[in-house]
Formats: structure tokens, C-alpha cells, sequence
């Protein structure tokens, strides 16, 4: 049987592994590689990195950080943060990324999905989806949850599948950083209307969000950070726990 | 030892690479018929669509070139596929080594690319010790070998099918070792032993 997926999230900055709160205050929590590697030897299923940076000097700095993680790292690993061009793509797959994830590009030129879904497949390709929940409507935010856009969730979602994205990375802007669990519902609705696996993030606290999260939320894969980062809920715990609660995991 | 990785237009070779390094050995990537031809492992990994995969390897070549290898060859993921007859994913007619179609996933059942760690319910052939059934691997894929002679290993999302293949010289995986944590490093290590 296919396992649910448990997956650390680490913001990038210039180097090191930062976390924010409500997409904001960030506090430096370590070394990338050593993190990722630790999580790897834990039992995590896959990594995100996600370069926060947004500088010429911090992007290439993290260019040469994917392509150590590559080394070290003997589970996938996706990485995002300012993809803009298919160019971008390209020079982290050769640094040994295993998908890219876009966001806030792709909200601006939605066409960015099909030319990176054609030229590595779509497999390579993750939509990531900042929402929030405002006026009976997810609003679809980009910028670091900075900037409200016209598009809906599931809507853009859609789209996104439609124009080749393997996967979706939905963080809910309402949970991210409130430790009270997962957007379920939203989830539930969105894994139900799409085709390609869902990710959930933003919202884990406890360890019983990650078993809601599957059965509620019908998420294939979740995200967290802090929880990671600061040891609140080490993987391996998290996962025998899953295991017990008849979650299928690895 | 030398370990040639077929080097095309689409995948993640890098990482393969890096595998081998982590297990001591060096890897050459490569899309020169006399390297590849001379080394004693050669690994065709892949990551694409199969249609214009072939169409590269076969305005260079690469087709019958590694058709007609005799040292040991591990095709990886799109790799697989594209060592069988023919693929449904734009009716693509693919090297031919095993006598096997390539299917798509049928619609309306899971969610299609199966993406992520499953497990291998049944393992036979060279590349696969007993203590390995059971073991999780990672898969990323939206077309499958079904289940034939060539099958060394098997799977089960939505349909069985063949995690792994093997016939002669030639080894296949579905699923991508380079990217299978301790498993599949043993998986990589049982082929530069073979």
C-alpha cells in the first residue's frame, strides 16, 4: 500500500534553516544538510527547502546548498523560492533537486507550469498554494501571504493540474503558525476535486492532527516545520503513533 | 569499477550519482557510445515523457547501443519503461529488451502520478535479497510495466505491476533507488556487486 507522507519543511535563508511564525518573524534554527539528513535517518519521506532569501547572493548560495543536500540526502527533496523562469527549474535539477515547487511565479504566469511540466515532467512540478479563508471564500495570496490575488483555491488548483502540475502543496495562512491542526475540510474538498496528490501544511501541533489530517483531510502527505525543528514531535514518535492509529506509513 | 550513467535530455542524474558516491564509487555521466560501451556497470536512469525520451536516444543512437550491452545495466524509472517494447504514453515504440507493453494507471481510481513510498510485496532475481519484501521504496509515475516474466519485483497501486524487472544482463526498477533511503542503497550496492 502506497504510505502517507511525513514531510520536514525548511525555510532557506542565505544558508541556513530559518522558521517563521505567521509568515513572519524568523528565527535561525540550523545547519540545512545536517537537518535534512537527521530528518532522513528519522524516517522522514521527503524534504522541502524553501529559499526565502530572494537575493542574487542568497539564490546562489542556495543553488550550491541543493546540490550538498543532493549529496548527503538518500530520500527526494523538493526545493522553492523564487522559481521565475524555466531556467531557474532547470539549474536546480542539475544541482540534484528532485522537484521544484512555485508558487507566487505562478500565480503571475500561470504558463510557467506547462513549460516546466513539459520540459522535466510533470512530476517535477509543485504547485504550491498559500490560501485564506476570508469572507466564505480561500483567497489565493501570494508573496509570503502578503499579497491577496483574484484567484480562489481549488479553482487555481485545478488549473494548475490542469496545465501539469504533479502535485499540490496547499498551506492554509488561517492555520500556518496556530499549532491547532489542520485546514481538513478545505483538504478534504480539494484531495476529492483533484487528481494529483495533495500536501497539507500549516496548522500541526499534536501529534492526532497528523492522523486528521489523513482520515478528515484526505491529505496524501503533510508538511510541518517548527514541530520538527524544535524536537516537539521527533519523527520517529510521530510516526509509530501513525502506525498504531492504522495510518498506513513507512 | 567503472559506472556509466546514461546522460539524456530529462531526469535527475545528478542524484544517481551522488548514490554511487555514497557508496564509494565513482560515476561517469555520459552519452558517449565508447565510454558506455567500456565500463562494467551502466545505469539508464529517467525521469520524462517517453516519446520524446526515444526520440533523443535514437537520433543518437543509444537505442541500439544499449540493446546490444552485455555488461550488467540498471534502467531507473522512465528507464524501465522505455526497455520494453512499447509505451502507451504517446504510443511510443521503445527499445525492446523486454517483451512488454507500458500502460497507464486507469483514471478514476487513486491519484495518478503514484507518488511516494510503497512497498514491495514480492521480490525475486539477483538485485533483490529475501530480507528486502516488504521494504519501502519510492515511486514516481503515472504509466506501469504490468506484471510478466521479466518481473523481479512487484507492487500494488491500484493493479499489481513490476516494481523491477530483470532479464539476462539487464536490470530494471520502477521505483528509484538513488532516492529509497537504506533499501535502495542496498538495492545499488547489489548490482556493483553482481
Amino acid at each position: 500500500m502506497l504510505a502517507k507522507r511525513i514531510i520536514p519543511c525548511l525555510d532557506i535563508r542565505n544558508g541556513l534553516t530559518v522558521k517563521g511564525i505567521n509568515f513572519e518573524n524568523v528565527v535561525d534554527v540550523g545547519d540545512p544538510v545536517e537537518l535534512g539528513a537527521k530528518y532522513a535517518r528519522e524516517g522522514a519521506d521527503e524534504l522541502v527547502y524553501l529559499d526565502i532569501t530572494a537575493t542574487h547572493e542568497g539564490r546562489k548560495l542556495f543553488t550550491n546548498l541543493v546540490s550538498s543536500i543532493s549529496e548527503h540526502l538518500n530520500i527526494p527533496f523538493t526545493v522553492g523560492g523564487g522559481i521565475d523562469r524555466v531556467e531557474d527549474a532547470d539549474q536546480l535539477l542539475s544541482a540534484g533537486a528532485d522537484k521544484v515547487s512555485v508558487n507566487s511565479s505562478a500565480v503571475r504566469d500561470p504558463g510557467l507550469i506547462d513549460r516546466i511540466a513539459r520540459g522535466f515532467g510533470n512530476q517535477f512540478v509543485v504547485v504550491a498554494i498559500d490560501a485564506q479563508w476570508k469572507n466564505d471564500r480561500w483567497t489565493v495570496y501570494i508573496n509570503g501571504g502578503r499579497i491577496a490575488t483574484e484567484k480562489e483555491l481549488s479553482s487555481w488548483a485545478l488549473e494548475a493540474q490542469e496545465r501539469g502540475a504533479g502535485e499540490i502543496l496547499f498551506t492554509s495562512m488561517n492555520h500556518d503558525g496556530t499549532k491547532k491542526g489542520y485546514a481538513c475540510e478545505a483538504l478534504r474538498e480539494l484531495s476529492q476535486k483533484l487528481s494529483i496528490p495533495v500536501i497539507a501544511s500549516g496548522g500541526a501541533g499534536e501529534k492526532e492532527h497528523f492522523v486528521e489530517v489523513f482520515e478528515k483531510g484526505e491529505a496524501d502527505a503533510a508538511l510541518a516545520a517548527s514541530i520538527f525543528h524544535y524536537n516537539e514531535i521527533p519523527v520517529p514518535e510521530l510516526k509509530a503513533y501513525l502506525k498504531k492509529n492504522n495510518i498506513i506509513v513507512r | 569499477m567503472k559506472v556509466a550513467i546514461i546522460k539524456y535530455n530529462a531526469g535527475n542524474i545528478r542524484s544517481v550519482d551522488h548514490a554511487l558516491k555514497r557508496l564509494g564509487v565513482h560515476g561517469d555521466i555520459t552519452d558517449d557510445p565508447a565510454t558506455i560501451t567500456a565500463a562494467d556497470r551502466v545505469i539508464f536512469p529517467g525521469v520524462g515523457e517517453a516519446g520524446t525520451t526515444m526520440k533523443y536516444l535514437v537520433e543518437r543512437g543509444l537505442d541500439r547501443l544499449l540493446k546490444d550491452l552485455t555488461q550488467p545495466v540498471l534502467g531507473i524509472c522512465l528507464g524501465q519503461q522505455l526497455m520494453c517494447s512499447w509505451s502507451e504514453e504517446g504510443d511510443t515504440t521503445c527499445i525492446g529488451i523486454f517483451d512488454q507493453p507500458v500502460r497507464r494507471f486507469p483514471a478514476g481510481g487513486l491519484k495518478v502520478p503514484h507518488m511516494g513510498w510503497n512497498s514491495l510485496d514480492w521480490v525475486g532475481g539477483d538485485l533483490f535479497p529475501a530480507e528486502l519484501k516488504g521494504s519501502y521504496v519510492y515511486f514516481v509515475h503515472s504509466y506501469y510495466v504490468p506484471v510478466g516474466e521479466n518481473t523481479a519485483a512487484e507492487t500494488n497501486y491500484m493493479v499489481p505491476f513490476s516494481a523491477a524487472m530483470q532479464k539476462n544482463n539487464f536490470y530494471a526498477t520502477q521505483f528509484h533507488p538513488e532516492k529509497s533511503g537504506d533499501p535502495g542503497e542496498l538495492i545499488l550496492s547489489q548490482f556493483l556487486k553482481l
